[in-house]
C-alpha cells in the first residue's frame, strides 16, 4: 500500500511546487514507484518544474469526471521510468473538484504506487481541502520569514484538524550568511516557534532558479540544495540522515575574493 | 573605528526581532484573543503574583500555546514561566519554590 503526502504551506511562493517536484523526484531515484499530483486547478505549474508540460493530454479534472482512465492522464517522466505526473486543469477552478473524490483517487493510486506527492495549492480554501482529503501525512514548507511561519502555524493548525496522522516540516530558503549575521530567523528559531518535526533544511540556491528554468529538479546533485532535498527523500523512507552543515567553509580563494 | 567596524561586523538583531513579533502574533492567532488583552492578562498576572514575591520580569516567558485536553484534541492553553527572584511576605508553611 502506498502512503499519500501533502506537500503544503499557507502562504505562496515559498517552495510547494519546487519541493513537490524534488522530493517526488528523489524517491524515484530511490527506486519507489511515484506519482505527483497538482491540484493547484486553474494555475497549473508542476508540469513546467518537471519540464513535462508539453506532453499534456488529459489532467485531473478529466480522471475526476470520467473523460479518460487514470492511466490516460498519467505523465511518465522522462528521466525516471517510476515517476508521473498527474498535472493539474488549467481552464478550470478549485470546484471542480471534491475532497470526497480526491480520496478516491488517492486510495485507488495507492495500489499502484509507493507514494502519491500532492502538491497543494496556496490558501486555506477549498483547493487545500481537496489536497489534504486523502493525504496520509503532510511536509509543510515554510521560509524564514515572519509572514510564511505564521500561514504556516494556521495549516499546522488545520492538519491536526483534519487529523493528519504525520506532519514534518521544511524551512525552506535558508542564508547562512543571513542566520550568522542576525538577520535571517535560524532553522531552530522556526522549528521552536511552530514545534512540529523538522524533517529538512534547504539553503537558498541559485542552482533552484536553473533547474526550474531547465524543467529538470535538482535533487541529488552535488549542490546544498540538492543534497536538502535527497536528504528529506531518505528521512521520508525511514533512514536516519543527519542534517547537512551548511556552514561548511568556503575555499580560501572564495572566502577572500568571493561574496562575504 | 569604521575601518574596524567593516571588519567586525555589527551583528544586527532583525532576526530576534522577528522571533519576538512572530510569537506574539501567533499568540493571538491560537487563541483567538486580540493583542491588547493577552498583554492584559499578562500585567494581570504579574500584578497579581508580585503582591506575594519578586517577580524577574526580564526572564519572564508568556506563551499561549496548544496543548493536548483530555479527549486527546488540541487546545489552546497559556504557559507561563516566571522566575522568582524573591518571596515577600512567605508564611513559615507554605514555601514557594523556584521552578
Amino acid at each position: 500500500m502506498g502512503e499519500v503526502i501533502v506537500v503544503t504551506s499557507g502562504k505562496g511562493g515559498v517552495g510547494k511546487t519546487t519541493t513537490t517536484a524534488n522530493v517526488g523526484t528523489g524517491l524515484a531515484k530511490l527506486d519507489k514507484k511515484v506519482v505527483l499530483i497538482d491540484t493547484d486547478i486553474g494555475l497549473r505549474n508542476l508540469d513546467v518544474v518537471m519540464g513535462l508540460e508539453n506532453r499534456i493530454v488529459y489532467n485531473l479534472v478529466d480522471v475526476i469526471e470520467g473523460n479518460c482512465k487514470i492511466k490516460q492522464a498519467l505523465i511518465k517522466d522522462k528521466r525516471y521510468p517510476t515517476l508521473y505526473l498527474l498535472p493539474s486543469a488549467q481552464t478550470r477552478d478549485k470546484s471542480a473538484v471534491k475532497p470526497e473524490e480526491m480520496k478516491q483517487l488517492c486510495e485507488q493510486l495507492k495500489g499502484e504506487f509507493d507514494y502519491i506527492i500532492i502538491d497543494c495549492p496556496a490558501g486555506i480554501e477549498q483547493g487545500f481541502e481537496n489536497a489534504v482529503a486523502g493525504a496520509d501525512r503532510a511536509l509543510v514548507v515554510t521560509t524564514p520569514e515572519v509572514s510564511a511561519v505564521r500561514d504556516a502555524d494556521r495549516i499546522i493548525g488545520l492538519l491536526e484538524a483534519h487529523e493528519m496522522k504525520k506532519t514534518d516540516l521544511i524551512v525552506n530558503r535558508i542564508r547562512m550568511d543571513m542566520v550568522k549575521t542576525g538577520d535571517m530567523m535560524s532553522s531552530d528559531d522556526v522549528v521552536e516557534i511552530l514545534a512540529i518535526n523538522l524533517i529538512g533544511i534547504v539553503p537558498d540556491d541559485e542552482g533552484i532558479i536553473v533547474a526550474t528554468n531547465n524543467g529538470e529538479p535538482l535533487v541529488g546533485n552535488d549542490s546544498k540544495a540538492g543534497q536538502a532535498y535527497m536528504n528529506i527523500c531518505k528521512r521520508i523512507i525511514g533512514e536516519e540522515i543527519p542534517f547537512l552543515d551548511l556552514n561548511a567553509k568556503k575555499g580560501l580563494f572564495k572566502r577572500i575574493f568571493g561574496r562575504k | 573605528m569604521a575601518f574596524w567596524d567593516n571588519f567586525f561586523k555589527k551583528k544586527s538583531d532583525s532576526a530576534s526581532n522577528a522571533v519576538n513579533r512572530i510569537k506574539f502574533v501567533l499568540q493571538s492567532d491560537r487563541s483567538g484573543l486580540p493583542p491588547e488583552t493577552l498583554e492584559k492578562i499578562k500585567n494581570d498576572i504579574i500584578s497579581v503574583l508580585s503582591k506575594y514575591v519578586d517577580i524577574d520580569t526580564k526572564e519572564l516567558d508568556f506563551n499561549i500555546t496548544k496543548a493536548p485536553s483530555e479527549g486527546g484534541e488540541l487546545t489552546p492553553a497559556l504557559c507561563a514561566n516566571i522566575p522568582i527572584k524573591g518571596v515577600k511576605r512567605a508564611s513559615s508553611n507554605d514555601k514557594v519554590s523556584k521552578e
